[in-house]
Order: C-alpha cells, then sequence, then structure tokens
C-alpha cells in the first residue's frame, strides 16, 4: 500500500529524513516512535504533501501511484489520512460545514453524488459515538477553542467520517488523560479493517497498549534505525531513548 | 493646475452658474443651506492626499478623466417596478423605495406602514411637513467635517425622508434601492433624512446599484436622529459597476439608551468611500458599525469612522473586514473619540485585511483619542494573508486548494456577515458574497438587477 | 476613585524636579538670534573644515524654507526662532585632557547627577561622554577603548580626527531635508558624541553620552552618529536633564545609527529633561530626529527609551530596515504629567525581505498632560515575509489627562503579517484593592502597578539605568491614581 524508498528531506536547506525506507501492507498496523526533533513529523507531513518541506531524494508510493507528485488533497481523496499533532484552529469554518465539503470532494472523486443533507447528518451522528464526541463540538468552528483532548478526539472523528485506507496519527496521545487515550485507541481499532493500515507515531509506549503494532520502528535523526516487532516498544520504554541514542 | 484643482474650478463654476435651476426643484429648506455648504466647499477643497483623513484614498484617477453631466430635474423615465425587483420572496418581505440618480422616484409602489409613519421623498417632505424636516434637516451633518459632505449639500435636489413616530415599531424592514441609470456619465447627489423618535424601531436596507456601464459618480448624505430608546438598524449593499464612486457620508446622532447597528458591505464599485460620523450624546447609547469590502481589480475601498463618545456609559463596537485582491487597494481610517466626562466607556475598534496578490495594497489607520481616565477602548489591525496552515490542514482532508481558500475567505467574512441581524436577508448576503468571493458577479439575485462591468 | 487616592495622587504628582539646581559656571555666549552669520561663527568657534560649514549653510537655507510641523497632536506655542541663544559654552578650554583641568564646579555638577567624571569612582561598565551646553566636557574610558579600535568621542572631535568616517556617514540617515527640527539642527549642531565599533567588535561597556542643560536661554543641538561595521555590537546610552527655569528651552538633537551586515546596536534613553512646573510654566521643548538604518543583512537596532521629561517631546526613534533578515525594535514608557505634551513613537520601514519589528509602546498620562503614540510600519513591495507586532497601550491616571493612539500601517505585499493592538483602560481600582487588602498601602500599590506595567519595556534596559528609570518612574508618577 505505501512504499517509502530511501527518502530524503529538508526545510530551508536543513537536512531532516536521511534516507527513510518503509514498507506498509493492507492490515498492518506501524508504529514509529524516537525521540524528539528526530522527524517524525516531518515524515508524517511529507506524505501528506507539504510543501514547507522539499524532497530531495527517494520515492513514495501509494497504492500505486507516485505520492510526491500529488497535491495534498488528492492523497487525501485517495485515502490518506493525517492526523495532526497540532491541529489547526479555523475559526469561522464550522465543523459541519468543513466535514460536508470533505466528504463531497472524496465522493466526487470517486465519481458518487453528494451526500444528501440528511444522510450527512446521519452519518455525523453515527461516527460521533465512535469518539464519544458531543454534539456541541461539531457545532463550533473547527477546532477553535477546543481543549488538547478535543482536538485529538476531533482527529479521529474526522478520520472516521473519511474512512481512509492509510491512516497517519501523529501522537494522537499525547495531552491525552487515560480515559481520552482509551477513546481514541478505541476509535482507532473500531476503524481497523484487513484492507486499511494505520501509522502510529508516538513517543511513549502506552498508546500501544491499546493500539497493538505488528511492527515498531525506531526514528532517530532522520533515519529508521531499529524495526522490529511489538517487543521493541517495550524494550524502549524500559531502556529509554538514551539506549537509542548510545546507539547511533 | 491640477487635475483636481480644475475639478474643483468646474464644480465652483457650475454651482454658480446654476444655482437657479438647482433651487427650483424643492422648496426653502434645502435651498437654505447650499450656500454655507458652498462656502465649506471652497475652503475646504475637494481632498487630496495631504487631507489626513484622506491621505490613503486618491480621489483624483477617480474624479478625473470623464465628462460627466449633472441632470439638475428627474429623469422622466417610467421603469416597471415589476421587472426590476422580485424581492417579495417571503422570507424577506420588505417595503421597497426606489429612488432614481438621487430622485425619490414617483412612482413608486404604495407603502404598507404602520400609522404615522412616513416615507417618500425629501423634497416632497419638505413641503409636505415643513416642521418635521426643518427640525432635523442639517442638524447632524457638519459640512465641515468633510468637503465632499459640502459638496452633496450644495446639489441635492432630493433623496428620502423616512420618520417613524414615537413608541411605532415597523416590523417589515424597509428597503430603498438606490439605482443609477442612465444615457450619459452623471453626478448624483442625494441627501437622506432618518428621524426616529423616542421607543421607535426601525430596520432599512440601502442597495447602491448601477443598472448600466455608464459611470456615475454619486456623492450621498445621510442624516440619521434616533431618539431615546430608539432602535435602528441598517445594512448598506454597496454593488456598483467598476467605472462608477460613490463617496458616502452618514451622520448619526443618538440619544440615550439608543442603539444603532449599521452593516456596510461594499461588494463592487470602482471607488467606494464610507464616511460614518457617530455622534453618542445621550447615556447608555450603543453604537455598532460593521463593515466588509471585498476589492479587486483596481478598485478602491475605504472606510472612515468617527466615534465620538459626549456621554457617559456609552459603548461603541466597529469591525471592518476587507479582502483586496488583483490591484485592489484599500484602507481603514477609524477613530475612537472620548470626551472628558464621558466616564464608563467601552469602546472596541477592529480592522482586519487580507491581501490575496502581491499588487493589492492595504493601509490602516485605527486611532483612539481619549480624554478621560474611566474608559476601557481598544483596538487592533492586521494585515496578513490566509492563514497557510489552515489552508494544508483543509486540503488535506481532500478539499481543493481554490475551495479550501474560499472556505477560509468565507469564514474571514462572515464574522461580518454573522451581525446581521435579519436572518433572511444574511442568508441572502452569504450568497452573494460567496458568488462574489468567487469571482461570479454578486448580482443581486432576486432583484434582477443585472450588473455590467 | 476615593478622595484619600486622589490626594495621595495630588502629593505625588507634585513632587519635586531634583535635578533642577543651575551650575554657577562661566559661560561663553553668542548673541541671541540666527542668521548666516550665526552659523559660520558656531563653524569659526569650532574650528570646522569648510565641507562642514556648506553643509551647515545648505542646512540653514533649507531651514529657511520650511515651516514648523503642524501634525503632531501637540499644542505648540510660538516659538521665536531669533529669541534663543544657538552657541552656550563654559568657558575655559573646550576639551579637557585631563580631569585635573576641568573646573571642579563642572565635577560637583556631573557628580550631583550621578554621573562622576573620575573613571575609577565609575560604574565599571561605562563610559560617558558628558555634554554641558554646547560642548562635551569629558569623555572617560577613551583609552581603553581605542585598544579595541572603538572609537569613542564628541562630535567636534571626531570631524578632526576622523574627518572621512563623519562626512560619509553624517547625514546619510537623518537628512538636513528631512524636516523642520533636523534642519535647524544641522545647520547650527554645536557637539555630541560620536562613535565607531570597527568589524568583529563587540564593545566591552556600555558607551553613554549624559546631555546637561544649563545656561539660561540657550537652546540644545547636539548629534550623535554611531557606526557598527559588520560583526559588531554596541550599547549606547544617553541621559539627559535641564535646571528649572520659568522661560522654556529649545532642544533640538539629530541620533543616527548605522548597523552594517550582522552588527547590533542597542540605544537606550532616558529623557528627563526637566517638564516644567505644575502650572505648566517653563521645561524643555525637546524635538528629536533619530533614525537608524540597518543597512547590512542580518543586523538589528534596538531603541529602548524611557520619556519622562521636557514640556513638549516630539520623538520617533526609527528603524529603516533596510537588509535582509534584518531585526528593528522599539520599547518605550512615556510618562507625561501636569502639563506635559508627548507625541512619539517609531517608524519601521521595511525594505529587506524578511525584516521582522516589534514595537512596545506604554504610554501613562497623569495630571493635565496629553500623551499620544504615533507610529508607522511601512512595507515596500520587495520587502517579502515581513513581521510586525504593535502592542501600544496607554495608562490614564486623573480624569484630566489625555492618551491618544495613532498608529499607520502600509502594506505594499502581500506576504507581510502586520499585527498592531492598542488598550487604554485606567490604573485597575479592583488591582489597588487587592493589594491594600494585602496590606499595601495605595501608593507603593501604584508604584507597582505602574512598574509592574512598563516592566516589559524597563527589562529591555541595561542594568545601570534600569533601577534608575524605575526610581524616575516613581518620582514622575508617585501616587498619581485618580
Ligand atoms: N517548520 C520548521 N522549520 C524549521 N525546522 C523545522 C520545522 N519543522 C520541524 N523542523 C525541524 O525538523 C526536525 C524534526 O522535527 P519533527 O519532525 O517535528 O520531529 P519529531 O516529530 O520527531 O519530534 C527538528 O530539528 C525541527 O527543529
Ligand atoms: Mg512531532
Amino acid at each position: 500500500m505505501l512504499e517509502i524508498n530511501n527518502l530524503y528531506a529538508s526545510i530551508e536547506g536543513k537536512e531532516i529524513l536521511k534516507g527513510i525506507n518503509l514498507t506498509v501492507n493492507p492490515g498492518e498496523v506501524h508504529a514509529i516512535m524516537g525521540p524528539n526533533g528526530s522527524g517524525k513529523s516531518t515524515l508524517a507531513a511529507v506524505l501528506a504533501g507539504r510543501d514547507l518541506f522539499e524532497v530531495t531524494e527517494g520515492s513514495a508510493e501509494f497504492l500505486g501511484n507516485n505520492l510526491l507528485e500529488l497535491s495534498p488533497e488528492d492523497r487525501a481523496r485517495m485515502g490518506l489520512f493525517l492526523g495532526f499533532q497540532y491541529p489547526v484552529e479555523i475559526p469561522g469554518v464550522s465543523m459541519v460545514n468543513f466535514m460536508k465539503t470533505a466528504i463531497n470532494e472524496q465522493r466526487k472523486y470517486n465519481n458518487l453524488e453528494p451526500l444528501s443533507a440528511s444522510d450527512f447528518l446521519k452519518l455525523m451522528r453515527e461516527k460521533k459515538e465512535i469518539v464519544e464526541i458531543t454534539s456541541s463540538l461539531t457545532n463550533r468552528s473547527v477546532n477553535e477553542g477546543f481543549s488538547g483532548g478535543e482536538k485529538k478526539k476531533n482527529e479521529i472523528f474526522q478520520m472516521a467520517m473519511l474512512e481512509p485506507k492509510l491512516a497517519i496519527l501523529d501522537e494522537t496521545d499525547s495531552g491525552l488523560d487515560i480515559d481520552a487515550l482509551r477513546i481514541v485507541a478505541n476509535g482507532v481499532n473500531k476503524l481497523r479493517t484487513k484492507h486499511n493500515a494505520t501509522i502510529v507515531i508516538t513517543h511513549y509506549q502506552r498508546l500501544l497498549d491499546y493500539i497493538v503494532p505488528d511492527y515498531v520502528h525506531v526514528l532517530y535523526k532522520g533515519k529508521i534505525v531499529k524495526s522490529s516487532g511489538k517487543e521493541l516498544a517495550l524494550e524502549l520504554e524500559e531502556k529509554g531513548y538514551d539506549w537509542i541514542k548510545e546507539q547511533y | 493646475m491640477t487635475k483636481i484643482e480644475s475639478l474643483q474650478h468646474e464644480l465652483v463654476e457650475l454651482y454658480t452658474n446654476n444655482l437657479a435651476e438647482i433651487s427650483s426643484f424643492d422648496n426653502p429648506l434645502m435651498n437654505n443651506i447650499r450656500n454655507s455648504a458652498f462656502e465649506s466647499f471652497k475652503q475646504l477643497g475637494i481632498p487630496t492626499r495631504k487631507t489626513e483623513a484622506y491621505k490613503y484614498t486618491n480621489l483624483e484617477p477617480y474624479l478625473t478623466g470623464l465628462e460627466y453631466q449633472y441632470d439638475l430635474s428627474p429623469l422622466s423615465l417610467e421603469v416597471n417596478l415589476d421587472d426590476i425587483f422580485h424581492c417579495d420572496i417571503p422570507e424577506l418581505a420588505t417595503q421597497i423605495a426606489l429612488v432614481l440618480n438621487g430622485f425619490y422616484y414617483r412612482h413608486n409602489r404604495p407603502l404598507n406602514l404602520p400609522r404615522g409613519v412616513i416615507l417618500c421623498g425629501l423634497a416632497e417632505a419638505s413641503v409636505k411637513y415643513p416642521e418635521l424636516v426643518q427640525k432635523h434637516y442639517g442638524k447632524y451633518a457638519d459640512e465641515k467635517a468633510d468637503s465632499m459632505a459640502a459638496l452633496t449639500t450644495m446639489f441635492a435636489q432630493d433623496g428620502v425622508f423616512l420618520y417613524v413616530p414615537e413608541n411605532v415599531v415597523i416590523e417589515t424592514p424597509i428597503q430603498i434601492i438606490n439605482v443609477g441609470y442612465s444615457i450619459k456619465n452623471i453626478r448624483i447627489s442625494r441627501r437622506n433624512l432618518i428621524v426616529l423618535e423616542d421607543n421607535a424601531r426601525a430596520s432599512v436596507l440601502f442597495c447602491d446599484h448601477t443598472m448600466c456601464a455608464k459611470s456615475f459618480i454619486t456623492n450621498s448624505l445621510t442624516e440619521i436622529f434616533v431618539g431615546e430608546n430608539a432602535n435602528f438598524d441598517f445594512v448598506r449593499l454597496q454593488n456598483e459597476n467598476s467605472n462608477s464612486s460613490q463617496i458616502s457620508n452618514t451622520f448619526i446622532y443618538q440619544k440615550a439608551g439608543s442603539v444603532t447597528t449599521n452593516n456596510t458591505l461594499s461588494l463592487h464599485g470602482g471607488l467606494i468611500r464610507n464616511n460614518i460620523f457617530v455622534k453618542l450624546d445621550g447615556e447608555n447609547a450603543a453604537s455598532n458599525t460593521y463593515g466588509l469590502f471585498l476589492a479587486d481589480s483596481e478598485q478602491h475601498m475605504s472606510t472612515y469612522t468617527y466615534i465620538h463618545h459626549a456621554k457617559p456609559h456609552c459603548t461603541s463596537d466597529q469591525l471592518v473586514k476587507g479582502i483586496l485582491d488583483n490591484m485592489a487597494t484599500g484602507s481603514f481610517n477609524g477613530k475612537i473619540y472620548v470626551d472628558n466626562y464621558a466616564v464608563k466607556t467601552s469602546a472596541y475598534q477592529r480592522n482586519n485585511n487580507i491581501l490575496l496578490s502581491g499588487t493589492a495594497k492595504m493601509n490602516t489607520k485605527p486611532q483612539l483619542e481619549i480624554y478621560n481616565d474611566d474608559v476601557k477602548c481598544s483596538h487592533g489591525a492586521t494585515i496578513g494573508q490566509l492563514d497557510t496552515e489552515a489552508l494544508f490542514y483543509i486540503r488535506s482532508r481532500g478539499i481543493a486548494y481554490t475551495e479550501a481558500r474560499q472556505l477560509l475567505m468565507y469564514a474571514f467574512a462572515n464574522e461580518v456577515i454573522s451581525k446581521i441581524k435579519l436572518d433572511a436577508l444574511r442568508e441572502r448576503i452569504i450568497e452573494m458574497v460567496d458568488k462574489r468571493l468567487r469571482g461570479e458577479l454578486a448580482a443581486c439575485a432576486n432583484c434582477n438587477i443585472v450588473h455590467k462591468n | 476613585m476615593s478622595a484619600e487616592n486622589d490626594k495621595i495622587l495630588t502629593e505625588i504628582t507634585e513632587n519635586d524636579y531634583k535635578y533642577g539646581f543651575v551650575t554657577e559656571i562661566e559661560t561663553e555666549t553668542i548673541p541671541k538670534g540666527l542668521n548666516e552669520e550665526v552659523v559660520r561663527l558656531i563653524s569659526a568657534k569650532k574650528q570646522e573644515p569648510e565641507w562642514l560649514l556648506e553643509f551647515r549653510l545648505k542646512a540653514y537655507r533649507h531651514w529657511l524654507t520650511m515651516k514648523i510641523p503642524v501634525w503632531p497632536h501637540l499644542k505648540l506655542p510660538e516659538i521665536d526662532f531669533q529669541d534663543v541663544i544657538y552657541y552656550a559654552a563654559p568657558r575655559k578650554t573646550p576639551k579637557y585632557s585631563s580631569l585635573d583641568e576641568v573646573d571642579p564646579e563642572l565635577i560637583d555638577t556631573f557628580n550631583r547627577l550621578g554621573i562622576p567624571l573620575e573613571e575609577q569612582k565609575h560604574l565599571a561598565g561605562v563610559a560617558v561622554d558628558a555634554v554641558m551646553d554646547s560642548i562635551s566636557v569629558k569623555t572617560t574610558f577613551r583609552e581603553t577603548l581605542a585598544e579595541l579600535g572603538i572609537i569613542f568621542c564628541s562630535f567636534s572631535e571626531a570631524v578632526k580626527e576622523h574627518p572621512d568616517l563623519v562626512r560619509k556617514f553624517m547625514g546619510s540617515v537623518v537628512p538636513y531635508t528631512d524636516n523642520f527640527f533636523a534642519a535647524l539642527n544641522s545647520a547650527v549642531f554645536s557637539d555630541g558624541s560620536f562613535c565607531y565599533i570597527p568589524k568583529g567588535v563587540r564593545c566591552p561597556m556600555e558607551l553613554s553620552t549624559y546631555f546637561r542643560i544649563n545656561a539660561a536661554n540657550t537652546g540644545q543641538f547636539e548629534r550623535t552618529l554611531i557606526v557598527a561595521d559588520d560583526d559588531s555590537y554596541v550599547s549606547y546610552l544617553e541621559g539627559c536633564t535641564a535646571p528649572m527655569r520659568d522661560e522654556n528651552q529649545l532642544h533640538a538633537a539629530i541620533v543616527e545609527i548605522v548597523a552594517h551586515d550582522n552588527a547590533e546596536v542597542k540605544y537606550s534613553t532616558v529623557q528627563n529633561w526637566y517638564p516644567g512646573d505644575k502650572n505648566g510654566k517653563g521645561g524643555i521643548y525637546n524635538f528629536v530626529t533619530k533614525r537608524g538604518i540597518c543597512k547590512g543583512d542580518n543586523s538589528k537596532i534596538s531603541w529602548t527609551q524611557v520619556e519622562t521629561g521636557s514640556a513638549i517631546t516630539w520623538k520617533y526613534p526609527s528603524c529603516i530596515l533596510k537588509g535582509n533578515n534584518t531585526i528593528g525594535e522599539f520599547y518605550s514608557v512615556a510618562v507625561t504629567n501636569n502639563h506635559q505634551q508627548a507625541d512619539t513613537g517609531t517608524k519601521m520601514i521595511h525594505i529587506g525581505k524578511n525584516s521582522r519589528s516589534t514595537i512596545i509602546s506604554k504610554g501613562i498620562s497623569a495630571g493635565k498632560s496629553q500623551n499620544s503614540y504615533r507610529g508607522l510600519v511601512k512595507v515596500l513591495k520587495g520587502a517579502d515575509k515581513v513581521r510586525n507586532f504593535t502592542q501600544c497601550d496607554s495608562l490614564l491616571l486623573g480624569d484630566q489627562c489625555g492618551a491618544h493612539t495613532f498608529p499607520y500601517l502600509e502594506v505594499d505585499n502581500e506576504t507581510a503579517i502586520i499585527e498592531h493592538e492598542a488598550t487604554t483602560s485606567k490604573i485597575g481600582e479592583d488591582q489597588i484593592f487587592y493589594c491594600n487588602q494585602r496590606g499595601i498601602d495605595t501608593e507603593t500599590a501604584i508604584g507597582l502597578i505602574i512598574n509592574g506595567y512598563a516592566k516589559e519595556v524597563l527589562n529591555k534596559l541595561p542594568m545601570e539605568f534600569a533601577v534608575e528609570a524605575q526610581k524616575l518612574l516613581q518620582i514622575s508618577l508617585e501616587g498619581s491614581v485618580g
């Protein structure tokens, strides 16, 4: 589904990603861990098409398409979803309007008719339950005045609405209390099928108690320095990142 | 002689040579103050960039270069009102009155208004209701504050008179449609007088349109008197062709406990300059001044406000937002002035602008002038562009770039639009703004007034 | 506000000006009035080269064509420019090479002002150029600085010893045509400081000029020129006081700063000219043109001012951000009391790409004073990605004063992000009450609140000045709560 080969990316001449290789197949859950500043968010942003970063080398294929050539919106319409580490506040744009536009753009891309107002509202209601969102959140402007936890839930809610093939969740666990963490993880698990895949970016192992990964990768200084099964997360938890830093 | 100086000269001549004819149409009330306005006009001259209030509005390219005529009497044209206006949609039932080239249209449909309410041409009113008009006409406008106001008074022969007696509430909004329609380029001058007695309540929608591709220079002056605890709401929709210029002066005078809300939406026009003067002259009066302008090509849109807090416990709120594209220029020049004895004043003012192109230009000058310590005043101004983080966030959800931009522009504009109180009107304006932002003609869909660029 | 608070306010605002004494010293003055002869006379007294006389004459002739600006929010009295003495100097040798030659009265004067001229007595980190009336009296630590190649001397000496540098940069930031007062200064300027920091040098001590007006009926017209070469750094302080006199005195100065690639200049002022008495009699008319140019890439100029003195202040320290990635800063606290009037602020002219500016202005008005912020942020067409943030706050103490904000934002580039915020309010009664409730008396509470309010700016001052400025604020305003 996703095939990243020797990917290099930089910002303002500063190289952040230095040769990333990663393959993700349908049905898999990958966790990417690593200390702060190692480039995890950069990787996520590059995959989603943030033009702040310049890809200088390498390739990335998504469902057989050259990902790097596509506009951010086309990537999204094909089924790539990014849960932002810092969801953006958009004053004045209501959640309902925002989601309706997004859903219908995706449908248009797939040659489907736009959803009727009532079908759309029904869909909203359904999906809100998955992440236990109270209805008032969706009446507000996108992320405006949301608490940290509400913003993260809102990301999962949007993921549920858009039903992506590949979801990249960047630190969706940070800033969540244990209840919220459970809700978010449950949301992710409920949406898991053998056709879609998830990349969970996290700093801590605790999320991985709820979302059990098939693979764990450690990203450090722009490279994946270690890949293994879920036991790697536990080892990291125990030994700390210094263990990695000493080695590389 | 500069172009502005020769225009000045031309207008002085025009006035002196035609005074008899200008004065023949109406009655002494309007004629009485022509000469003093003329003196002010001669003294102040047409504003140039050296005039502090016009530092950022260069009138010259808009007011000079073409030949204009003055219609000194109303056009004998008959228009079929039903053809022009289809505003009788159920959600927004309005009472419509047409003003053609500055003259109250003679064949306006009869209006269904509460007892005692008067809506008619100003010239007609000054004959029929001389005491009423005399009591208010020329009492709130200050021709020395702006020479273009003086110019309006010199030539104006008609306009609208609205009178709402004490305790009367007009439920349906009144819609006043100012239309420019001519086979030649013309100047239009009009004066309006609106009087709300104590506890009265009314809302008015002004629509300014040009009905053909000719060039119009409109000078308008509106005086508004709002009695104690009266409530006046007005929305102004400016939608003229790119060859036309409009300079409008609005003077609002408020008594104790009164509330006014003014929403000016400048959607289209070559030059639009709105000067708004508010005097809060009674305790607990409140003034809300909101504005949105959308300028592109070589349009210039400019707002000037002067909110004078003259009595204690008054509040004022101002929000003006602008979006500028192509080579458009804009300016905001707003002042909050608090007198020494106006204690417990609360006054807010905000101006936010978005530049969409490298050749658009915005100047802003928000000002506070405060002579009293017991106040809460603040102002803010920003000039920036659409938030790139937000753009990316929206696109990452599969929404196309142009649509994402549209969403953000709309969200920006919506803060002003959402302040329009009449639901049906707000809905309609949302549509118009949305269309305008998409670059489509922002013709008033329901008014069948096609707007020709 | 309670009557008690009012009383305290009155007491505090009537505090005396403590630098109001007059030094009894023999002074050489020229006759009142201004004409070409006077300009020539000043130049001759200073034994100036021909080119400088030419400069003065051109400026004078230009000045004759100009009018005093009317746009400031100031009630400017009629100023008779023929009723001013344009040159006054303590007699004896104009410049003292060793302290032994300095008139003991002068040493005493500067001691009383807290500016000892003896190097060993002085705060270790500060070199001082002391200017009395038209003449620089003494520059300390010259030799120490010379070892690093730093030139720090009076303007007159610089003209003699470093004519090329002076000629190259004088008038390059503030041309004599700039405004009425700049033209006047350029015609008749007497002395001032000159400072050059060579490439790569971080000046190890604060450089400072202390201006003192002493003689009666004289105007003071000094000019300062600071040139920071590539990769250099300097922090510069300016202080000023004047005796209490019933008539108004004129001060029209020019400060020019040039910052080359990667250079940084910090310029701090504590302006405490005599403000006049509580009835508005006397005081200095302070018309100053201060401007710096960030000429080279990555250079930075930072203005910090604490303005408490003068009957009238007209002053807009500005930055021309010409280089790419340059930074301009303006931090200001302006206090007006009694009948003082201030119209002050800054201009940030963004020419270079990525240039950034910050403006923090805190106005405090008390008594019957008028305090205005006036600022311009201008972004030129080619200046991509400019950022500006402006915060202007005004605090009103008493119901007879005025606080005004006149910002101008002119943006001609769509990549700019410009933000302006301003608030005006009175000192919070609830804050005072909260302090009272914790056992703090009203006067102390006001001091605390005002200092807290001005803190953001005071923090930008060098240590030696910050303490002084804090005290000054308290003195200027003690109890000014209405
Ligand atoms: N917008 C940006 N501008 C400049 N540097 C950036 C930007 N975003 C990220 N970086 C740099 O890229 C590196 C990796 O950051 P990031 O991908 O956010 O790390 P992580 O998510 O692993 O904590 C850091 O050194 C960070 O400073
Ligand atoms: Mg991160």
